[in-house]
């Protein structure tokens, strides 16, 4: 099991993922909102989306864990 | 002048503000909402007073709270800044209704702006060169394909009602007209409620060059001589200057005389900013007016002498202006560079967080327009301005020596910022030589 961690501070702006979908290098998990701009945020690696740990609208900081893969 | 202020805004603009209060004796009062109740703005003003939850919307642009709170102070004026409510019409004309002094143009000048085919067609009368195009908006593509050929292409498709480069398009021939004029017409629906759209020629490699101008409440206005703003990413500005290396007597002549028409053409007041763009043969075009002070007013007031947020106070009390055109000379150089949060080896990635550390040098002809201090954590909420660094030099190069030696002493731990960026683009040969188009950072890229 694998953890995808947020590499930034902000606001989630939108949820591109949920669980049960297959996931690869390059693909949109989160749109992020920090400092007056959307950030995408792209996944590193392969897998399968187990859990979804933030909804739209709630903080993140840099290094919380977003999503769990299986 | 007011007894009291009221600045609704935060981070270096508001400190600036404050202390242009502080120097004209007059009390002030800051706003915050719950991300920046430890903000630099906040414990320099006398009074600060609490305005609602981090989101702009329910914070800083909440009209009603900022108005409230300016009656409760008992603050004779707000001071809006730059962005959040600065050019929100509606918002001065609430101030005037419940008595209180809109630090800025009247609502009028600013509502003549935000329509864009209209203050084309305002320009036009009063002989400011506009990029040409047409002043009517259209809704008719066969009536667009017959204005591009006249106008030649490339044309730039734009939305009548627009702003901010929303629903906005270059067409290359009629088949991209085509496709552009759908586009735009369905965006400009969305966005403005309007679909009328304009055609503009497009301008190849053009610069930004802007003049600034103050007017007092009397109509009387002049100009304090352009701002170079080509160093951009994203459309946004990241090194701004005066004078331009570009613009000659004549033509600085000529372009401040079309800043002052187009101002008193709306019978523009306060301090406000004419933007044209210029083609690679001199040849400059009304593009828009910021009816607000602008984040680079520093370079102006570095090369004049003039300090152009004391003047918007002044003037906004109803002191006349008591500058002359002849008065205002150019002295030397003045390069500012902004300070953003932000990651230039992450594609200039926001880097809100706490601040470690934050040692900025004093240096001969340096000024450093601040909004955060050591220990403060940046907020993921508003934009990543951390402060912006301004040299003067008695030449260009000198300008340019000093903002380097300020950038390479300056440490800041604990966040990212740009201030390498700002180093590496210093050092160019490209901004050395003055080659600084709006194509900059690309042109960078291509040639370290």
């Amino acid at each position: 099991m694998a953890e995808v961690a947020c590499p930034m501070a902000g606001v989630v702006a939108e949820v591109k993922v949920q669980p049960g979908d297959t996931i690869e290098p390059g693909q949109e998990l989160l749109i992020l909102e920090s400092m007056k701009m959307m950030i995408p945020f792209q996944s590193e690696t392969n897998g399968v989306v187990k859990e979804v740990k933030v909804n739209v609208g709630d903080f993140v900081n840099e290094g919380d864990v977003v999503i769990v893969l299986e | 002048m007011f007894d009291k202020v009221l600045i609704a805004n935060r981070g270096e603009i508001a400190v600036r503000v404050i202390r242009a209060c502080q120097k004209l004796g007059v009390r002030t009062v800051a706003v915050y909402s719950d991300a920046d109740k430890e903000a630099l703005h906040v414990q320099m003003a006398d009074e600060a007073f609490h305005i609602g939850p981090p989101p702009v919307a329910q914070s800083y642009l909440n009209m009603d709270k900022i108005i409230e709170v300016a009656l409760e102070a008992g603050a004779q004026a707000i001071h809006p800044g730059y962005g959040l409510l600065a050019e929100n019409a509606a918002f001065a004309k609430r101030c005037q209704e419940k008595g209180l002094v809109f630090i800025g143009p009247k609502p009028e000048a600013m509502e003549a702006m935000g329509f864009k085919v209209k203050a084309r067609q305002i320009m036009q009368a009063a002989d400011v060169p506009i990029v040409p195009g047409n002043v009517e908006g259209i809704q008719d593509l066969e009536k667009a394909k017959e204005l591009a050929q006249g106008i030649g292409y490339p044309v730039m498709v734009k939305a009548s009602a627009g702003g901010g480069g929303i629903g906005m398009q270059i067409a290359h021939n009629e088949k991209e007209l085509e496709q552009a004029f759908k586009m735009c017409e369905a965006r400009a629906k969305a966005y403005f409620g309007d679909p009328s759209l304009y055609l503009e020629k497009y301008i190849e490699e053009p610069r930004h060059i802007e003049i600034q101008v103050l007017a007092d409440n009397g109509g009387y206005t002049i100009h304090l001589n352009e701002r170079e703003c080509s160093v951009q990413r994203r459309h946004q500005k990241v090194i701004e200057e005066a004078p331009s290396t570009f613009v000659d007597p004549d033509l600085r002549q000529k372009m401040g005389a079309a800043a002052v028409r187009a101002a008193q053409a709306i019978g523009y007041n306060n301090a406000g900013t004419v933007e044209f763009l210029v083609d690679p043969e001199k040849n400059f075009y009304f593009l828009e007016m910021n009816t607000r002070i602008q984040v680079e007013h520093p370079v102006t007031e570095m090369t004049t002498g003039v300090d152009l947020v004391e003047w918007q106070l002044r003037i906004a009390s109803g002191e006349p202006l008591t500058l002359k055109q002849e008065e205002i000379g150019i002295n030397g150089h003045a390069i500012e560079c902004r300070i953003y949060a932000e990651d230039p080896d992450k594609n200039f990635m926001p880097s809100p967080g706490k601040i470690a550390r934050w040692q900025v040098p004093e240096l001969e002809g340096f000024r450093a327009d601040v909004g955060v201090y050591e220990g403060y954590t940046v907020s993921p909420y508003y934009d990543p301005l951390l402060a912006k660094f301004i040299t003067w030099g008695e030449t260009r190069d000198q300008a340019i020596d000093r903002m380097i030696q300020a950038l390479e002493s300056t440490v800041v731990d604990g966040i990212r910022t740009n201030i390498s960026f700002h180093i590496t683009a210093l050092k160019s040969k490209l901004f050395r030589e003055g080659r600084t188009t709006t194509n900059f950072i690309d042109q960078l890229k291509k040639e370290e």
